[in-house]
């Protein structure tokens, strides 16, 4: 007689705790092939809400802490995803139906490119930064500090790799993040979450919900608390972009703007995903004695 | 405070009259201007006619009609927007660096040759003193001709365009009333030393030195149609933001109507960048060098009578030394010299329209209504013209909406506070995010409070300094990208 499996509930990622959906709805998620595999919470308008929420309270803490030490927890989140290679690799092959050979190609490339974002967190200030020779006697530096609080609507196809384009280079920086993952293929999302509810990562950092970004996405874009939004995740709805970009105009978020298709994801990224969600801050203070 | 009383000057000691020394005029001469009595749009290298309805742009100090000036329509704005794609698609877009870079420092030599003209036309289209056009205003204009002309055959290390960076095309630039030529060189400049041309409109109550500057552009024989310049008001502007072959659209102004930009641009691949309003916080802690501190409140304030977005508005002293630093003040403020903005001892100039001073009779009037105290020195104002003579409220609470909402005029608004967190806190509760100032002669709390006020500029026992390297923009509601610097390039390429 065959063990009767144990099978896993897939829910949102808030503050650092995995609830329900407030709403308690949820939507059936299905395979590449349509088969059936599991119910994902459809996040509400309360829960993205919350989220925010989340994320405001955790931004003083993350914003403030090293760069060096926010580099070793995206360096961690690495160090976890690769234990969990298994289950990535099976997660992407079952709803991006891809190859085995292929979904390896996946899983490494977003494990390689997490190290790499994690590298940037103590050197991007002194990329983009840069001291002014002003022609007076004063002390003037330029350095980049993190937006705040940043909506990320994430890739509709590619839901691990793109995921991890969107979600590192917002934090990284110090932001902390609102995540509406990939609507049909969600679960890698869900695995995702569990990776950083392990790897140090203080609660409310990352939030992830679960469901359209087609709802979500003009409560976020309209949320008067988040200070930036990602809009990769609607890519090719030129629509629904620019009325999310139109919301966004409220409180002047600072919006990237979706590109007409998927981008390549193999391809480097270079810093613009970062710089999107930076400020400059310019202080002045006079020389003398 | 007793007028007839002499008081010491708090740094020098020296005995004085309550209300300064009397001052014999010392009026800058304007024969140094011609103003025509029309002007024309500035379109293809030529000025022209323009299809709106013309308007008058006055002196503010005397109400005088200075010169009727033309309004773009749509069809001027298009014709406008084509001269630029022309000249970016045939000339602009095809010289090398190393050349556009020689017409910006003729530019910038051309503007320190007839520095005195443009200051003079500034204050008197403008109101502001002269001794700010000239000292401040028109040498900073220069200088950032001077500083981005390096620039232009320079981009490949700037660090944007991935090494190979490229301009974007056709820039459309809106510009305010109270910096007209300075913000005009902050916009062209890096434009042009980018490979973009631009279509530029000066605000209606202020288009003088934008026209002159047309005239230094046909001086410095820069190809027709690099730069264009369209006069005009709010619908002029909404058309040439909204124009589709523009590819870069710069806005300086009200949060109000950058947001309906932001709105507008939506959806577009137009590049933005947004410099908008401010409640800058002007914090000053029981350390703090107490003189330089009420110099810097005043220059944060009452410069350029407060039209400024990043003007020290909200000012946050510490309790302990509030009731000292405040007799400072007014003593200070009791010197202020208000009127003839051409008089070289003017300090406060001329309120830029009646518009605006009614905005800021207004907002005053809620401060009063709000239960706000009200202190302006003796201050005799001139019968004609735009005056509002320099206030300050105390007993101002973070819920009053003079602490809250831009005056943009020589109004002050006093909180306290106890604790470095508190004043970080008040400091930091309001949309704007353009800039603040902190005063403590303690340079690690320096530092922390600089790192944790949410402001794009940051003075430390100073204020309001600007210079052609360094970036300038707000965090938040006050707008985003940033002008000036190395950064001010990143919104002209690609």
């Amino acid at each position: 007689m065959t063990r009767i499996d144990v099978r896993k509930t897939y829910k949102l990622y808030i503050g650092g705790a995995f609830p329900r959906s407030e709403s308690g709805h949820s939507y059936p998620v299905h395979d590449s092939l349509g088969a059936f595999v599991a119910n994902a919470s459809l996040a509400s308008r309360k829960d993205a809400r919350d989220a925010v929420s989340a994320a405001r309270k955790a931004f003083p803490g993350w914003s403030g802490r090293t760069a060096y030490n926010r580099a070793q927890i995206l360096y961690r989140v690495a160090e976890v995803m690769e234990d969990r290679r298994p289950q990535f690799l099976e997660a992407v092959r079952q709803f991006e139906g891809l190859s085995a050979a292929r979904a390896e190609k996946t899983v490494d490339e977003a494990i390689d490119r997490l190290v790499w974002y994690a590298g940037w967190a103590d050197k991007i200030t002194q990329v983009v930064g840069n001291a002014n020779p002003v022609a007076g006697p004063f002390f003037n530096l330029s350095t980049p500090e993190p937006t705040g609080v940043v909506a990320v609507l994430a890739p509709q196809a590619s839901s691990l790799l793109g995921l991890v384009h969107v979600v590192a280079p917002a934090v990284v920086t110090g932001n902390t993040a609102v995540v509406v993952s990939s609507f049909e293929r969600p679960l890698p999302a869900v695995t995702f979450a569990e990776v950083l509810a392990t790897s140090d990562v203080p609660g409310g950092v990352v939030n992830i919900l679960t469901g359209s970004a087609t709802t979500i996405g003009p409560w976020l874009a309209s949320h008067m608390d988040v200070n930036g939004i990602d809009l990769t995740g609607v890519a090719g709805d030129s629509e629904l972009a620019t009325a999310l970009e139109v919301a966004a105009a409220d409180n002047l978020k600072r919006v990237r703007r979706a590109p007409a298709a998927e981008p390549d994801w193999t391809l480097d990224p270079g810093t613009a995903a970062m710089t999107a969600f930076l400020e400059t801050k310019t202080v002045w203070h006079p020389i003398g004695v | 405070m007793a007028e007839k009383n002499v008081v010491s000057t708090g740094s020098t000691g020296e005995a004085r009259p309550a209300n300064g020394f009397d001052y014999a005029p010392a009026p800058e001469s304007r024969s140094i201007v011609d103003i025509k009595a029309s002007y024309g749009l500035f379109v293809n290298g030529e000025f022209v006619d323009g299809g709106g309805k013309a308007f008058k742009t006055i002196n503010p100090a005397t109400e005088e009609v200075l010169a009727e000036v033309a309004e773009a329509d749509a069809a001027d704005v298009d014709a406008a927007v084509k001269a630029a794609r022309r000249a970016y698609d045939r000339v602009w877009s095809k010289l090398s660096g190393r050349e556009r870079a020689k017409y910006l420092y003729r530019i910038a030599r051309i503007i320190q040759e007839r520095s005195r003209e443009l200051a003079v036309l500034e204050s008197i289209d403008n109101g502001k003193p002269i001794k700010e056009s000239r000292d401040v205003d028109v040498p900073i204009v220069a200088a950032h001709f001077f500083y981005y002309a390096g620039w232009a055959d320079k981009l490949e290390y700037s660090g944007y365009g991935g090494g190979n960076p490229q301009p974007l095309g056709v820039a459309g630039q809106v510009i305010p009333w109270n910096f007209p030529l300075l913000m005009l060189a902050w916009k062209i400049a890096p434009a042009l030393a980018c490979g973009n041309t631009v279509v530029l409109k000066p605000a209606e109550t202020t288009p003088l030195t934008a026209l002159l500057f047309a005239e230094i552009c046909q001086q410095a024989d820069l190809p027709a149609g690099v730069v264009n310049i369209i006069t005009g008001a709010g619908e002029t502007g909404r058309a040439l933001v909204s124009h589709p072959d523009v590819d870069k659209v710069a806005f300086t102004g009200s949060t109000e109507v950058g947001k309906a930009i932001a709105r507008a641009v939506a959806g577009t691949n137009k590049k933005l960048t947004l410099e908008l309003g401010g409640k800058a916080a002007n914090i000053v802690f029981d350390d703090a060098p107490i003189d330089q501190a009420v110099e810097g409140i005043v220059d944060g304030i009452f410069f350029n009578q407060g039209h400024v977005c990043c003007a020290g508005s909200r000012l946050l002293v510490q309790e302990s030394i509030a009731e000292e630093l405040l007799g400072r003040l007014k003593r200070r403020m009791s010197t202020l010299r208000v009127g003839d903005p051409l008089d070289k001892n003017t300090d406060i100039g001329a309120i830029n329209s009646a518009e605006q001073l009614e905005r800021i009779r207004e907002l005053s009037a809620v401060g009063d209504a709000e239960g706000a105290e009200r202190w302006s020195p003796p201050c005799e104002l001139p019968q004609h013209g735009f005056w509002f003579p320099p206030t300050i409220f105390t007993g101002v609470s973070q819920a009053h909406r003079i602490a809250r909402e831009e005056i943009f005029g020589p109004v002050l608004s006093v909180l306290t506070f106890r604790t470095p967190a508190e004043a970080v806190e008040k400091a930091n509760n309001t949309p704007y995010g353009l800039s603040a100032g902190v005063w403590t002669d303690k340079g690690s709390r320096i530092l922390k409070i600089a790192n944790e006020l949410r402001a794009g500029v940051v003075w430390a026992n100073t204020f309001n300094k600007f210079d052609p390297t360094s970036p300038f923009g707000g965090y938040k509601e006050s707008g985003h990208g940033r002008e000036g610097g190395r950064h001010g390039l990143e919104g002209y390429l690609r």
